[in-house]
């Protein structure tokens, strides 16, 4: 029989049972990997359930740095019952298909083409533990173990690993390390030279982290001096305010008084969530919210006073499965469009697109500055792909010569010393944003009336059509202002030139990358651009110019993406092709790659741009 | 009824303590019908404010949509003012409180801004006790959409187009009674001398402070079939007394015998004083208010005056133990953990 031999590159799978103890066991097996410096991608797939429904782990292993998911599974731990005949199935020809033998394999289990290991993990546990909750917890523990030997990945790394996550409670080490060695020793007896997948310790994790993207996010506010979160919650995106607020309670209590140089309120819905952001941020704080697609419906009327009456405000989307409610523990980025152009009349939104947690934490202080100095709101779209699973990336990084600029905010000195008559929407130096005044800056001047009816320049209520249209193309002259403040795309040449590109963005990014190289292997090369923010910036529109075709890959079914590229550049929709992910899952590179090679090959016979261009 | 006046120099030029006029509170003309109970309560603001000698920039006015969440452009014309959306003032003013708690935070709201489309955000802002006086100028119908119904309309009221209203009316002060609110209190436009203590003791209550004011629309529902027109107002008022406002420094010397004259010291160490109409009224008990404001109301009369008061009750800031530094002026020092404690959080993520 064919056995799948790979060395630091391979795809691991746990089937488990939600509320069962499996996830801290599984991230401390994809910590062992990390920590045997082998760059790896673990996903969690969980059911929007408490307890009992069936829930997936995924862990990629890869040494190249391939970070996205790849694709089929290698090795399946499979101790979920329910789901353990999909799972059996799962398996690639070669793989691996580990259970809990304690009952045998029920005789429909039937394929000659993968290497069943079988650890009998009730029956040890029966033995060994008394406690049922016990017996339940170090069943998981137990299978660790049996991968330690297997995939030969280092006992000390385990006890290391154990040592830490149990520090201040000890008493918890020695029972942990035991387990390990029980599933450890069964291996070693029962399946030597079984496995063919291993892991060899490199030394190329230097300088990297395991993080959520949520906590990225939530880092970047604390840096940013975020003071006030106000928020509802919902899965994907109630971790960045936990995060929040737990180092929140760690960074920002005043040691003298106890008190909290913080504070976080759990709103009565989103809108009330998004109200209270623009309040705190009107009245000069900087302040954020965190939500999913349904709060940002929501928060559509909200979303357009603050673009209208030009109030900063930070809105972390951590996208998820829609319409409605969706898949709401599964991944999309669906909600492009909506939040770009959230809220009725004209209205757009400044929209930035993280790929990785390190770019969480830069875009989320980066949205902090841009709100205040572009005067208008910030949405943040991750995903929970991003924001929910670890993710490796370069470790997070804060220059302490940063100072923050609170943008166009005059002081009272600056007030005294004003020589023309101050108007809040006044384009005094070209850029279409005014200077505006914080609430009790100075007794007689700077004060005005915030409001999302038609303003003039000093801020009066207006129902002149001059005065209206005025305003509405100063804001246009804003968010020209803004194409040359957000982040720059990342371009990556192919090593040959090429008139074919690749577009994507956020978590599209590495599985893309990915396929490119793969697409490279087979002499079809694609220069890829990542684009990380909306407006799209001089540098997005020249890429486009530049090639003859481009893909536009995305996790949604309507080409969201696409769409506001097209509309936004005026760029022929037939110049893009879709390639298009959006059953909840992370899109992978092989997906990416087999339309990538289909379309390129075809193009050699009748090229793409000719033919659909006539 | 008195009116606004324009931002002109008013003719005797009293000052108050800190060196205002009355005219510094002035804000811009009123666009409001004539005749509006609302730009009554307006003038009342103004005059409450001036009479307490609040600098105006320290004052933060708050509101949503409708003729009442328009004035207060009207008054205090040198605070910053914000009218948001439609039912949604009690989340601005939040976050505006939370970013900076000591501003005087002054809330403007319609009976339909408040009770119907803004009914949750009310109820919250309540139930968190922000520091805020929360204005209601309730004329029982949407002024700004032409007069329909609003859900403080009472039972039977008919509006300018005579269809009574079917529906039970929410009263609001019940409502903020019961959610804990330490300051309730009903009043009337037409009633300076009732409403103008009543506000002044409403900003220096700390916590939530609600005032219901009775305010007729003079153009959809001042009808002889509505129980928000002027002249069944005035008829079928009671008041639960009558009412000083007793700044910190006035020293508090006459003894009233009890039963009669309540006085409670507010937070801030001013006081108010209370002759009392009616002795059934316990002031510090929700039961008790509830009880006189139901009992008057079976007997079709409307209970104004002060309601309920509890002085110490713990604001949004001190359930969630902010620093008393306005958040807004924390600096980079205070807030950025630098780089040497990411280099640590890193190792935590390894
Ligand atoms: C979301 C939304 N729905 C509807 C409206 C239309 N609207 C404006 S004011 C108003 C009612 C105002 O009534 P009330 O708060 O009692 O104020 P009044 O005009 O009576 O003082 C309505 C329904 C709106 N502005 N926004
Ligand atoms: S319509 Fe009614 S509430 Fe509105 S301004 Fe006129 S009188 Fe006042
Ligand atoms: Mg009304």
């Amino acid at each position: 029989m064919h056995k799948i031999t790979a060395t630091n590159d391979f795809v691991i799978k746990f089937a488990n049972i939600n509320g069962t103890g499996s996830a801290s066991a599984n991230n401390m097996f994809a910590k062992s990997i990390f920590r045997s410096g082998i760059p790896v991608t673990p996903k969690n797939i969980f059911p929007s359930n408490i307890q009992g429904l069936p829930t997936w782990y995924e862990v990629r292993v890869n040494e190249k740095g391939y970070l996205g998911r790849r694709g089929g599974v290698d090795f399946m731990v499979a101790t979920n019952g329910q789901t353990m005949m999909q799972d059996f199935q799962e398996v690639l020809p070669g793989g691996y298909f580990l259970y809990d033998n304690t009952k045998p394999l029920a005789p429909n289990y039937k394929r000659d083409d993968i290497q069943l290991i079988g650890i009998p993990l009730t029956e040890i546990c029966i033995q060994e533990y008394a406690d049922p909750r016990q017996r339940q917890l170090f069943k998981n523990i137990i299978y660790v173990g049996a991968l330690s030997y297997l995939l030969n990945i280092q006992f000390e790394v385990f006890q290391k690993l154990v040592e830490d996550q149990f520090k201040g409670k000890e008493k918890l080490i020695t029972p942990n390390l035991h387990a390990l060695e029980l599933g450890y020793r069964y291996a070693k007896e029962h399946y030597t030279d079984t496995c063919g997948l291993k892991i060899e310790a490199r030394d190329l994790n230097q300088g990297k982290i395991l993080v959520d993207g949520n906590t990225g996010t939530a880092l970047g506010a604390i840096y940013a001096g975020a003071t006030v979160a106000g928020w509802y919650p919902i899965t994907p995106s109630t971790s960045v305010v936990d995060a929040f607020e737990k180092y929140c309670k760690r960074l920002r209590v005043d040691p003298a008084s106890g008190k909290n140089n913080f504070a976080i309120l759990q709103a009565e819905d989103e809108l009330a969530a998004m109200g209270m952001v623009l309040g705190a941020s009107w009245n000069g704080a900087r302040a954020f919210t965190a939500t999913s697609g349904p709060g940002v419906s929501l928060m559509a009327e909200f979303l357009g006073l603050a673009y209208f009456a030009e109030i900063p405000g930070v809105l972390v989307d951590v996208q998820r499965t829609g319409p409605s409610t969706g898949m709401p523990t599964r991944t999309q980025q669906s909600d492009v469009l909506p939040a770009a152009y959230a809220s009725h009349g004209d209205t757009k939104h400044v929209c930035l697109y993280p790929a990785d947690p390190k770019e969480c934490f830069e875009m989320s202080f980066n949205a902090f500055e841009l709100t205040e100095y572009l005067q208008t709101p910030v949405i943040i779209l991750s995903d929970l792909d991003l924001g929910m699973n670890d993710n490796l990336c370069d470790e997070f990084e804060w220059d302490d010569q940063t100072a923050y600029n609170r943008g166009k905010v005059l002081s009272k000195e600056e007030l005294d010393s004003l020589e023309q008559r101050w108007g809040r929407y006044l384009d005094t130096d070209g850029e279409g944003i005014g200077y505006r005044t914080i609430p009790g800056t100075h007794p007689t001047k700077g004060s005005y009336f915030t409001r999302g009816s038609s303003h003039d320049e000093y801020a009066a209520y207006t129902e002149s059509s001059e005065a209206y249209v005025r305003s509405m193309q100063r804001l246009e002259h804003k968010w020209d202002t803004a194409k040359t403040l957000v982040p720059k795309p990342v371009i990556s040449n192919s090593s040959k030139s090429t008139k074919v590109g690749a577009i994507y963005f956020g978590t599209s990014t590495q599985a893309a990358k990915e396929a490119i190289d793969q697409a490279e292997d087979k002499q079809l090369h694609i220069n890829g651009l990542q684009i990380k923010a909306f407006p799209f910036t001089k540098e997005v529109e020249d890429f486009i110019e530049q090639h003859d075709y481009l893909f536009v890959i995305e996790q949604n079914r309507d080409a969201q993406m696409k769409t506001m590229l097209v509309n936004e550049l005026e760029i022929d929709p037939k110049k893009f092709i879709s390639i298009l992910n959006y059953d909840g899952m992370p899109i992978t590179a092989n997906f990416i790659s087999k339309q990538f090679i289909n379309v390129m090959n075809q193009d050699k016979v009748t090229p793409i741009q000719k033919a659909d261009r006539g | 009824m008195s009116f606004i006046r324009p931002n002109i120099r008013h003719p005797q030029l009293k000052v108050n303590e800190i060196g205002y006029t009355r005219a510094d509170y002035e804000g811009a003309l009123s666009t409001l019908c004539a005749g509006c109970g609302h730009d009554s309560i307006s003038a009342s603001i103004l005059q409450s404010c001036f009479e307490l000698s609040i600098e105006p920039h320290k004052v933060a006015k708050m509101s949503g949509i409708g003729c009442s969440s328009k004035t207060p452009a009207y008054f205090l014309g040198k605070s910053h003012g914000f009218n948001s959306v439609h039912g949604r003032m009690p989340s601005v003013a939040t976050g505006a409180n939370l970013a900076n708690r000591d501003l005087v935070y002054i809330g403007v709201s319609g009976d339909g801004d408040t009770a119907s489309i803004g009914m949750g955000q009310f109820a919250h802002v309540v139930r968190r006790n922000l520091n805020m006086v929360y204005i209601v100028m309730n004329n029982g119908c949407y002024g700004l959409t032409k007069g329909q119904d609003s859900a403080t309309a009472d039972r039977g009221s008919a509006s300018k187009k005579g269809v009574p209203n079917p529906f039970s009316s929410i009263d609001l002060c019940e409502t903020a009674i019961q959610l804990g609110a330490g300051f309730v209190a009903r009043s009337f436009s037409g009633d300076k001398e009732q409403l103008i203590p009543l506000i002044k003791a409403a900003i220096s209550h700390r916590g939530f402070a609600l005032i219901d004011v009775v305010s007729p629309c003079v153009t959809f529902n001042n009808t002889v079939k509505s129980t928000k027109s002027y002249d069944h107002v005035r008829e079928h008022m009671n008041a639960t007394g009558t009412f000083d406002f007793v700044p910190l420094k006035e020293e508090i010397t006459t003894q009233y015998s009890p039963g009669e004259t309540e006085e409670i010291t507010l937070h801030d160490g001013s006081a108010v004083r209370l002759h009392k109409a009616t002795e059934n009224l316990d002031f510090s008990s929700r039961r008790s208010a509830l009880n006189e404001i139901e009992r008057f109301k079976e007997k079709g009369e409307i209970l104004t005056g002060l309601l309920f008061l509890n002085p110490q009750t713990p604001d949004t800031h001190e359930m969630l133990g902010t620093t008393p530094t306005p958040l807004n002026k924390l600096t980079y020092e205070q807030l950025c953990p630098g780089n040497g404690t990411l280099k640590s959080i890193n190792e935590s993520f390894k």
